[in-house]
């Protein structure tokens, strides 16, 4: 807390404080402007991906989802179409007969959500309906792994499609197996916890951002629950360009993490703060802003709330493969410059 | 029907030869159909075109397996493919070279074919003179129309007129019309039209 | 108009005719010259109100059309052999989904080994698929089924294959007739979509269906595709009234009326059959040919009243279910099975990977049915000696090598005997 200036004595420095929140934004949107509050915080938002849907407790997808199609509503002014890839999200949005989603909505297959996006987008240039706008989204799985191709063949054309990902870091779907997305050492159903390398190898894995920007497409970014502000800002950015955009976010997944259902935002939070998940935005194949890490946590912070990682603190010592998850995260913060030098303001 | 089997190399033009040589019968109101025996596209590997005319609707969809007349676009055949295969006893053949039946070691199968059916035309020469390029095609339908009588020379020359556009289409007519008046005029008097 | 002119490129002008609006290009041989001739109508803007997409895989070609679509925009794409598996699980998905796209199948033989000639292997492989299958006779018969194509596609709100052999027609010059643009106008409305994605009034589609649905979903889409059994000689008719020429319908026969021997067959193929048949007619051996355009839905009853007069019919094919036999003929069988005094049933599967089927082997193939009928599938053409020797030769040694190879190098062997 600072001193009222007027009580300083002269020859005492200001010392400048930085003000952040912590918590619900929408408590906390009454002390912001009403052009700065977020989507979420008004009662006339989309709710596109309305209540009754039957995610799990704490599905970070779920609250992914309903942030960022919500924001491109308002973007477009409900002018909005969305294609599916299969996974949790199109099984737990439509169980028949029932559906949560209040904007039209396609789920073809796994694999070609970019492509069908692709189609779609063609048929409203050819019907002249210029407004309406087109997302492609799926899970990890469906885009780094099966979708990948229908997504660098999108990207390639730069079709006016913004493609979603939904990243929790494996097949949940279908029990929780291991994709592209997964992080080393993480326990899923196919890199079980047993043998010499417990878990996920090191020298595997695939960055879709990364080669998102690559092909120099107008937008890509990476975004997280835990920040609300940013991600719509973010998504509401992507919408008013044209062209290939990618928005890949992070979205905690309890059951496949084995995590506490209240833990998901605590745990995309910490997920960027260690650096394992690094913030950023580029355009034509250039990083142009990243979000800094207000205070780098050990990455130990973030492994020890999951269950998937539990095996590295057997017996109460630290694998020793904990320092090479850390060297990725330091490797992150230096690549993206992710934390201020020392004596910034 | 008339069915004609042209024998080349990939890149001398044999397909389009074969397809020139339908739409010319189709000027003339005939039914004619022009189809290529496939492979891969390679320049320099044999190639093998097929063309059937006839006054009413082909429905054959077989390889000419009894040619009337079979066209070499390219001489060097003759010890790679049996080019004569089938060809009818009173059919014609038609090869591009400068050099004689003698001097291609083929003088049997001009004494086999009805006297005048066997002819020769320097078809690549009189396509390097009149288009700059050595590709015999048109030149060949012309020698074609003269030998066999089978189309008219008008017909062919709109045919090549209508596959090849302005000067190109123009040097390729001369052409034609140069290998027509050569075996024309090698033709005994009462076979001309 | 009548035209000389190339099969694939009449089938553009002919598709192109029809106004779609979104087509997606992916190259395979032999059908690659049908979409490049209409990506030059659409850049030439002889093609107008048409997005033309290049797409970096078949599995992206159809699902780009899907898409369009459910967006309400009449697709199309063309395809053949690999490139129909490699899309295989869009196209159970076009049809689950009731998606009017019209694909051209281009028919090639499915390797490995690999294999870039005509037969009818891959349009097989999607039999089960839900897809309208319609085989062009001609080229003529090729333009003309594209255009009815989309019209029953889009009144059954089902996808429909049009089936034209590879090279065979696709690559050849003959005559057709190209129709206006007024005559198809009047023939074939615009798409208007029985379901679609539209902001303004938003629904889901592709929900997840379980066992209390799922069989009545199934039962629909059988029940659709016997209503084609109708829609298709009706719209082969109106086609008649404006265009003035049969095309299309379920099958057709060709000098059957007294026929003891009926000869069954899809496809280009059936030019040759019919010039053979002439030929034996001249003899006075009494034989005819049932001309099978319908395949899906299969024309079970249509099929039946055509042959219950034969004594002898013979099914020419060109694909094989390995391991059980031609699929038409099965097909065949399975219509002739409850007729009182059923047809003695004679299979052959031949032009397979693009082999000629001369009139000559069917001359044989024809009066052999009659006098010695064999069992089981006959192989026309089969070079007895190159497989004895392969299976001679696989007895011998357990590391025989790839059976291809094999082949290939005794057929190099007996044309080089010197070497």
């Amino acid at each position: 807390m600072t001193q009222p200036i007027a009580t300083l004595a002269p020859g005492e420095a200001v010392q400048k404080l930085k003000y952040y929140q912590k918590g619900t934004f929408t408590v906390g949107n009454r002390l912001v402007a009403e052009q700065e509050r977020s989507v979420q915080a008004s009662q006339e938002r989309s709710n596109a991906l309305t209540c009754g849907h039957r995610a799990c407790q704490g599905c970070g997808e779920a609250l992914g989802a309903r942030y960022a199609i919500d924001a491109a509503m308002r973007a477009t002014n409900n002018n909005l179409i969305a294609v599916n890839a299969t996974g949790c999200l199109e099984v737990f949005t439509t169980p028949y007969p029932e559906t949560s989603w209040q904007l039209p909505w396609l789920h073809s297959l796994f694999g070609n959500a970019a492509a069908v996006a692709t189609g779609v987008a063609a048929a409203m240039r050819v019907k002249k309906r210029p407004e309406v706008r087109v997302i492609a989204q799926g899970g990890d799985g469906g885009t780094t792994d099966i979708g990948f191709q229908c997504l660098s063949g999108m990207f390639e054309r730069n079709d006016d499609v913004l493609y979603i990902c939904y990243d929790n870091e494996g097949y949940m779907n279908t029990g929780v197996q291991r994709s592209s997305a997964t992080p080393p050492t993480a326990r899923t159903a196919t890199t079980p916890a047993l043998g010499e390398e417990p878990g996920n190898v090191f020298g595997t894995g695939k960055s879709v951002p990364r080669i998102a920007v690559a092909h120099n497409i107008p937008y890509v970014a990476t975004a997280t629950v835990a920040d609300l502000h940013d991600l719509e800002r973010k998504v509401t950015k992507a919408m008013s360009i044209h062209g290939a955009r990618y928005i890949q976010i992070n979205v905690p997944c309890p059951l496949g993490w084995g995590s506490a259902s209240h833990d998901t935002i605590r745990l995309a939070q910490l997920a960027v703060e260690c650096g394992l998940y690094p913030i950023f935005e580029a355009e034509h194949g250039k990083v142009t802003q990243v979000r800094r890490i207000r205070r780098q946590v050990p990455v130990q912070d973030y492994l020890k709330l999951q269950r998937r990682f539990a095996h590295l603190f057997r017996g109460g010592h630290e694998d020793p493969r904990i320092a090479r998850l850390q060297a990725i995260c330091d490797a992150n913060i230096s690549e993206y410059g992710l934390v201020e030098p020392a004596g910034e303001a | 029907m008339f069915e004609v089997r042209i024998h080349g190399r990939g890149g001398q033009g044999v397909v389009t030869g074969a397809e020139m040589l339908s739409v010319a019968a189709f000027f003339e109101g005939r039914h004619a159909q022009a189809f290529p025996s496939f492979g891969s596209e390679r320049t320099g590997a044999p190639v093998v075109a097929f063309c059937r005319i006839a006054d009413r609707e082909i429905r054959l969809r077989e390889p000419i397996q009894e040619p009337d007349c079979v066209i070499v676009q390219d001489p060097t055949l003759f010890r790679v493919i049996d080019v004569f295969a089938g060809l009818r006893g009173d059919g014609y053949l038609l090869v591009n070279t400068n050099k004689t039946f003698a001097d291609l070691q083929l003088p049997e199968i001009a004494e086999r074919l009805p006297k005048g059916h066997a002819v020769t035309v320097h078809a690549t020469e009189l396509a390097l003179k009149h288009v700059g390029r050595p590709v015999p095609n048109a030149a060949l339908l012309g020698a074609f129309a003269a030998l066999t009588r089978f189309v008219h020379q008008d017909s062919v020359e709109h045919a090549i007129e209508q596959a090849f556009p302005g000067k190109v289409g123009a040097a390729n007519i001369a052409a034609a019309r140069a290998a027509f008046e050569f075996i024309a005029a090698q033709q005994p008097a009462e076979n001309a039209d | 108009m009548l035209k000389q002119i190339e099969g694939s490129h009449a089938m553009a002008e002919a598709i192109a005719l029809c106004r779609p609006e979104v087509i997606c290009a992916y190259p395979i041989t032999p059908q690659t010259h049908i979409v490049e001739g209409l990506g030059e109508l659409v850049k030439e803007g002889r093609l107008e109100n048409c997005e033309y997409i290049n797409v970096e895989s078949e599995f992206a070609a159809l699902s780009v059309a899907i898409g369009a679509s459910a967006a309400g925009a009449r697709a199309y794409t063309a395809t053949a052999s690999q490139g129909l598996l490699f899309m295989a699980e869009a196209v159970y998905n076009a049809s689950g989904l009731g998606l009017p796209i019209v694909m051209t199948l281009g028919n090639r033989a499915i390797g490995a080994p690999i294999n870039i000639w005509n037969d009818h292997s891959d349009a097989m492989s999607m039999r089960d698929a839900g897809w309208l299958q319609l085989f062009a006779e001609t080229n003529q018969e090729a333009v003309d089924l594209h255009i009815q194509a989309f019209r029953l596609a889009e009144e059954l709100s089902m996808p429909v294959m049009v089936c034209v052999d590879g090279f065979i027609l696709t690559h050849a010059v003959e005559r057709v007739d190209i129709p206006t643009q007024a005559q198809v106008d009047g023939y074939l409305p615009p798409y208007d979509p029985v379901q679609v994605l539209d902001p303004s009034e938003p629904a889901s589609i592709g929900a997840m269906v379980g066992p209390e649905a799922f069989t009545e979903v199934r039962f629909l889409a059988h029940y659709k595709q016997n209503l084609a059994l109708k829609l298709i000689p009706e719209f082969s008719d109106d086609f008649k009234g404006v265009f003035g020429r049969d095309s299309g319908g379920l099958l057709r026969a060709y000098r059957t009326e007294d026929a003891d021997l009926v000869v069954v067959a899809m496809g280009s193929v059936c030019g040759t059959i019919k010039d053979t048949i002439d030929e034996m007619r001249d003899d006075g051996i009494r034989i005819g040919l049932v001309v099978i355009v319908a395949f899906r839905p299969f024309p079970v009853e249509a099929l039946r009243n055509a042959l219950a007069g034969a004594r002898d019919v013979v099914v020419v094919e060109k694909s094989i279910a390995v391991g059980m036999g031609g699929q038409l003929a099965d097909n065949v069988g399975a219509a002739l099975r409850n007729l009182p005094k059923a047809p003695r049933l004679h299979s052959c599967v031949a032009g397979l990977g693009g082999r000629a089927i001369t009139r000559a082997s069917l001359h044989r193939l024809f009066r052999q049915a009659s006098v010695q009928p064999w069992e089981g599938t006959h192989f026309l053409d089969l070079n007895e000696r190159v497989v004895g020797r392969e299976i001679h030769r696989t007895r011998k040694t357990r590391r025989s090598g790839p059976t291809a190879e094999n082949v290939l190098r005794q057929l190099a062997a007996a044309a080089n005997p010197a070497e």
